[in-house]
Parts: C-alpha cells; sequence; structure tokens
C-alpha cells in the first residue's frame, strides 16, 4: 500500500497542475500579506481564496485524476492486491500531495505573517477542506464512468458548496423570518463543510460581532472546546463518508 | 508691596486656624478608643488619627468640620450590618481607611462612606471592600473623592450597589479611583457641573459608568473596560468625553458606549477597542465626535435612524467587523474626513482625501440587522458578491448615509 501511495505522491508532485497551484496558492498568500497594510486584513482576502480555490482545485483535481489513471487502476487491479488496498492509496496519495501543495503554498506564509489562532484555524480548516474534496471527487468520479459527465458533475458539486448552498439558506432565512432559526443555523450549517470551515474561522476572526444575539448561539455551540471537537467530527465525517461510499462501490464494481 | 499686603492677609486667616486645630490620637493603644468618643470631642477643625487596627465599632457619624484621618489604612468593619462613616458636615476629610462589610439592605442605600447634604467633604486614598454602596453622595455639592480603591464581590446586579454614587449633587470632583465588581461602576444621577477623571472602572456588574439627568459633566482619561453592559448614559446634555477608553465590553446587550437621549456633547479622542458595539446611539442630537479610534469593534458605532445632527469628524475605523450599523433610511448627520480601512477608492488629484464617497453602512449589516440569524452566511462569497453590487446600486441602505471625504491615510491618532 505505501508503495503505491509513495508512487501516486511522485506522479502528482510532478504534475504541472500541482506546481503551478502550490507556485499561485503561494504567490497569492504572499503578496495579500505584503500588499494589506495589516496582516488581518490580509487573511480577510485569504480567506476567500481558501474557501473558494482550495476545494475548486481539490476536486477538479482529483476528478481528472482518477479518470486519467484508469489503465493504471485497471493495471493494479489485474495485480494480487486487494481493491480496498489501491483505492485507499489513491485517495491517501492525492489527500496528501494536495494538502502538502495548500501547505506550502498557503499555510507557511500563513505561519510566518500571522500565526495568531485565526490564521492556525485557517491552516487546519484549509488542510480538511483540501481532504474533503478529494473525498467527495472520489465519489464522484466512481459512480460515474463518462469522464465528460463525471467532470461536469464535480464543477456542479463545487458550485453547490461554495455559492448555491449560501443562496439557498440566505433564501430559507427570508421566507422563515418569522421564525426563531438560530439553532436550526448551526445544524444546517453542519450540512456544508465550507459552511462549517468558515463559521470556525469567523469565530476566531469576528469575534467581537459574533458576541453579539446569534452570534452568541454560534459562539454558545462551537466557541466552547466541545463545539469546537464537534465541528471536527462533522469534517471529519465530511471526509470519511464519501470515502467509505466510493470505496464500497469501487470494490463492486465492474471496471 | 502688594504682595506683602496678600501676604498678611493669608497669613491672618490661615494661622489662627492652624493654632487652634488640635490633633486628637484614638483607637488602638490610644486613651481614646472608640472612633466616635473621638469624634464627639472634637471641635471645628481637629484631626483625627486613627491608627492602625482592626474596628468594629458600627455606625460613624461625622458631625464636625474634621479631618479623619487613618494611620497605615485602619479596618473600619461594619459586620455586614452597618453603614460605616456617615458625613454630615460641611469641610470633612477622611483619608486613609479600609472600609468593608456594610450592611445590605433593599430598602435603605447603605454605603461605606455616605455623604449627606453637605458640601466641600473630600474623600482620599480609601480601600473600600465588599460595600453595598462604595462612596455614596446624596445632595453633595464641591466633593472631591480621590484615589480609592473600591471593590465588591456581588454575583448578581440585585445584590450589590454602586461603586460610587452620586445623587442630585452638584461640582464634584472624582478622580484616579479604581472600581470593580459593584453594579454600576459610578453612577450619577442629577449630578451636575462634575468632573470625572482618571478612574479605572472594570469588572462591575452592570455598566462601567452610568449617569442620567447629569448635565454639564466632563469625563476624562477613564478607563472602563470588560463591565457587564459597557458604559449607559442618558437624557443628558452637555457632555464632554475626551481621551476615554472604552475596551472589551462583549455581549448582545453590552456596548462601549450606549448614548440615549443625549444632546449638545462632544466626545474626543476617545478609544474604543474590542467591544460588541462601540457606539450605540438612540435619539441624540447634536453631538460632535472628533478624533475617536474605532478598533475590532463587532460594530464600531450603531446609529439609529432617530439621531440627528451629529457630527462625525476624523476619527479613525480600523478592523471592525462593521463600521456602521442603522435601523432606517433617514440620516440627518453627517460624516467627514474620517479614516476607513475597508474604503477602496482611490485619490486622483493626491489631496489625501478620496475621490469617490464611501459607504459606512454594508448591506449586509442591514439584513443582520433585520435577521440575526444571517449572521451565520456572514464572509461568504454569495453575500460578498451581495456587498459589492449594493456598493454599486445603492438599494437597501440609507442611500445619505456616505462620507463625501474619507481619507486615503489612518490618522495620527
Amino acid at each position: 500500500m505505501i508503495k503505491i501511495i509513495k508512487y501516486v505522491i511522485a506522479d502528482i508532485l510532478r504534475n504541472k497542475i500541482v506546481i503551478a497551484y502550490t507556485a499561485f496558492l503561494l504567490l497569492m498568500s504572499l503578496s495579500v500579506f505584503n500588499l494589506e497594510d495589516n496582516s488581518s486584513k490580509g487573511l480577510l482576502s485569504l480567506l476567500n481564496i481558501i474557501l473558494l480555490i482550495v476545494p475548486l482545485v481539490s476536486i477538479v483535481f482529483s476528478t481528472i485524476y482518477i479518470y486519467n489513471s484508469s489503465e493504471f487502476i485497471e493495471l493494479l487491479v489485474s495485480q494480487p492486491l486487494k481493491r480496498k488496498t489501491i483505492w485507499l492509496s489513491l485517495f491517501s496519495g492525492l489527500a496528501a500531495s494536495l494538502s502538502l501543495s495548500f501547505f506550502i503554498g498557503a499555510g507557511i506564509p500563513i505561519l510566518l505573517y500571522q500565526a495568531s489562532p485565526t490564521g492556525i484555524m485557517m491552516l487546519i480548516t484549509g488542510l480538511f477542506l483540501s481532504v474533503i474534496f478529494v473525498s467527495i471527487a472520489i465519489l464522484a468520479s466512481v459512480t460515474t464512468r463518462d469522464k465528460a459527465k463525471g467532470i461536469g458533475k464535480v464543477i456542479l458539486l463545487w458550485l453547490y458548496f461554495s455559492i448555491l448552498f449560501d443562496g439557498l439558506v440566505l433564501f430559507l432565512l427570508f421566507q422563515f423570518a418569522d421564525y426563531p432559526l438560530e439553532k436550526a443555523m448551526v445544524a444546517v450549517s453542519a450540512f456544508n463543510p465550507i459552511d462549517l470551515s468558515r463559521i470556525l474561522i469567523l469565530l476566531q476572526m469576528d469575534v467581537s460581532a459574533l458576541m453579539g444575539y446569534t452570534g452568541a448561539i454560534f459562539r454558545n455551540f462551537f466557541g466552547t472546546q466541545a463545539g469546537v471537537i464537534l465541528a471536527i467530527c462533522v469534517l471529519l465525517l465530511w471526509m470519511i463518508a464519501p470515502l467509505w461510499l466510493s470505496l464500497r462501490r469501487f470494490t463492486t464494481k465492474d471496471l | 508691596m502688594n504682595r506683602l499686603i496678600i501676604l498678611y492677609f493669608v497669613l491672618a486667616i490661615t494661622i489662627p486656624a492652624q493654632a487652634f486645630a488640635k490633633i486628637i490620637k484614638v483607637g488602638k493603644g490610644q486613651t481614646i478608643a472608640v472612633i466616635q468618643q473621638g469624634i464627639d470631642m472634637a471641635v471645628t477643625g481637629d484631626t483625627i488619627l486613627v491608627s492602625e487596627g482592626i474596628y468594629r465599632q458600627g455606625n460613624i457619624v461625622i458631625n464636625k468640620s474634621i479631618v479623619l484621618k487613618g494611620v497605615n489604612h485602619p479596618v473600619l468593619d461594619g459586620e455586614k450590618n452597618y453603614e460605616l462613616l456617615s458625613v454630615k458636615s460641611p469641610n470633612v476629610t477622611v483619608d486613609g481607611f479600609l472600609i468593608r462589610n456594610s450592611g445590605h439592605s433593599s430598602m435603605t442605600d447603605i454605603a461605606g462612606i455616605k455623604i449627606y447634604n453637605t458640601h466641600h467633604v473630600t474623600v482620599i486614598n480609601n480601600i473600600l471592600e465588599d460595600n453595598f454602596f462604595g462612596i455614596y453622595a446624596q445632595q453633595g455639592t464641591h466633593c472631591v473623592i480621590q484615589n480609592n480603591q473600591v471593590t465588591a464581590y456581588a454575583k448578581a446586579t440585585q445584590l450589590s450597589g454602586n461603586g460610587i454614587h452620586c445623587w442630585k449633587s452638584d461640582s464634584m470632583h472624582i478622580s484616579g479611583n479604581s472600581i470593580t465588581g459593584h453594579r454600576d461602576g459610578i453612577y450619577l444621577e442629577f449630578a451636575t457641573h462634575s468632573l470625572i477623571e482618571k478612574n479605572t472602572v472594570q469588572k462591575n456588574n452592570r455598566y462601567g459608568l452610568h449617569f442620567m439627568f447629569s448635565h454639564n459633566n466632563t469625563y476624562t482619561n477613564n478607563v472602563f473596560r470588560n463591565n457587564g453592559a459597557g458604559v449607559a448614559v442618558m437624557y443628558t446634555r452637555n457632555v464632554t468625553m475626551k481621551n476615554n477608553r472604552f475596551e472589551d465590553n462583549w455581549g448582545d446587550a453590552a456596548y462601549g458606549l450606549l448614548l440615549k437621549e443625549i444632546s449638545d456633547s462632544d466626545i474626543e479622542g476617545n478609544y474604543f477597542e474590542k467591544n460588541t458595539s462601540g457606539i450605540y446611539m438612540d435619539g441624540s442630537s447634536r453631538i460632535e465626535m472628533r478624533k475617536n479610534v474605532f478598533k475590532d469593534n463587532g460594530w464600531a458605532i450603531k446609529m439609529q435612524a432617530s439621531c440627528m445632527d451629529i457630527k462625525l469628524e476624523k476619527n479613525n475605523f480600523i478592523n471592525n467587523t462593521f463600521d456602521m450599523g442603522t435601523n432606517g433610511s433617514l440620516v440627518l448627520n453627517t460624516f467627514k474626513n474620517n479614516y476607513w480601512d475597508k474604503y477602496e477608492g482611490y485619490d486622483l488629484n493626491k489631496d489625501k482625501i478620496g475621490d469617490i464617497p464611501y459607504r459606512p453602512v454594508s448591506m449586509y449589516s442591514m439584513i443582520i440587522e433585520q435577521m440575526p440569524p444571517a449572521m451565520m452566511l456572514f464572509r461568504s462569497f454569495i453575500t460578498t458578491l451581495l456587498d459589492k453590487t449594493e456598493k454599486l446600486l445603492p438599494s437597501l441602505t440609507p442611500e445619505n448615509l456616505k462620507d463625501d471625504y474619507p481619507l486615503m491615510k489612518p490618522l495620527a491618532l
């Protein structure tokens, strides 16, 4: 298994797109920190990059990678290896290399310029998001045989998680404005890893505003030790659940 | 020659008083052990020196113009039963005591030191611990309350009184005190022409500073930090607040400074940091705010539409989640030459003033005002998008709430 992971990582890290992604993140975060007059404002600009670019690159790149290595997968399947091992190695390879490029691209500048709780939380959620979207990508690619269709699907998924979901929530909020939705909002946030990550970062960043009425509910929930642990468990679930589903699918799939 | 005449008169007036004033020593190790006896023996102008020790002598009434001075902070203990010092004469000085454990009552306002209907009383260098009210002035005029440390430990607001409480007083001078753990740190009602300066008021259960109907007062160089609901001032005109700090007042109903029905006032050079709302203004008018710094607040200013003729000039707004919130579209206030760190305009003619106006109210702060749960989506892509479109075509945000001359660089404050 380790051999395959090593092979996958080496293969991905040589990939031009991943190098470009790392360089892009590095350039962005360095320029953001150097151009803004205070680094907390830089962190704010970085927030949008992390919440939009990281999921997009993770999900699209992983999908394409899985499709492109279909022949390699077939070759591996013909060897005396468990399908589970093959699939998990592929996932780990993808997750490790994309997390590594995120860490080099955004993590190191964050640690250099803004090693505050907000920065650390951003780094952690960025890593989580990288892995979660790899996991969603492999689920999407294993369930769709056609490459074009698969890529279309993941782009839609990304669009849903990063924009449509929030629009939908906003719409519901307006529709049900007369009802007490504070607690429901906490639950709703669990349905989108990007939202959950954003709230975790906000709790560090906009702590004063969140002391307000609704903020207090978020803070009471996510701001405590138990809340953060629960939020991280939900993020872990977002990582594991698609992976497990894809694994089940892959082990019985007719290649 | 003139000087000599003045000197002669000064000496003529002061020397006899000095000459006849005597010093009476009371307390542990002295012939008079009971402080009240010492006071009864004294005549106007005398000084009573109280030696070190713990005194459980109930209520002490000062009904003569004397100086009551403690040596090494003698302890006056009220055994949770008595009011400790009742000052009922003018020109009294209370200096250097540790006053603790006054009685508690919901009927009368029992205090550590209470000034009754008199004038020119000086309360300095005392330590007050665990009293119901700390220092209470009832119809006092020209009193000085200085360098006292007032501390209480009550958990609930109804179980504690105020640190320094002035009712129907005039020309008070309250300075250099530190007040912790009371209901309101400093409470003024119908207290006028007073100067409140250099006090440190923190961790009180309700408000750091609370006043009503207290006109013509000046507040300078005070620190109000981490009080239950910040500072709330109401129904007053001619308030001057300069160089105060309002910090760490967190909570939905906590404000750095709440201005309710305040008019004709100056708020200058103050520093608002890490409050849920830096300033909350309701029904206020004719207030000039200059050279204040708003930093790391949730809302720097919440200005309700009921305010008018507020002038906001040359303030710094740095790293606040929202620069401004409001609840309506009517704007009768002016904003000029402020520095807003969220300003994204340009300055083509290099006069250090931005060429396009800045609108401090973002659409999202309006949405949150109406629908608090929407806070969940704050800083998401879609709301940023909505904010940007709103900046181009204002529809929800009040159109006239803008700074036409925003500064490009922060002011040095």
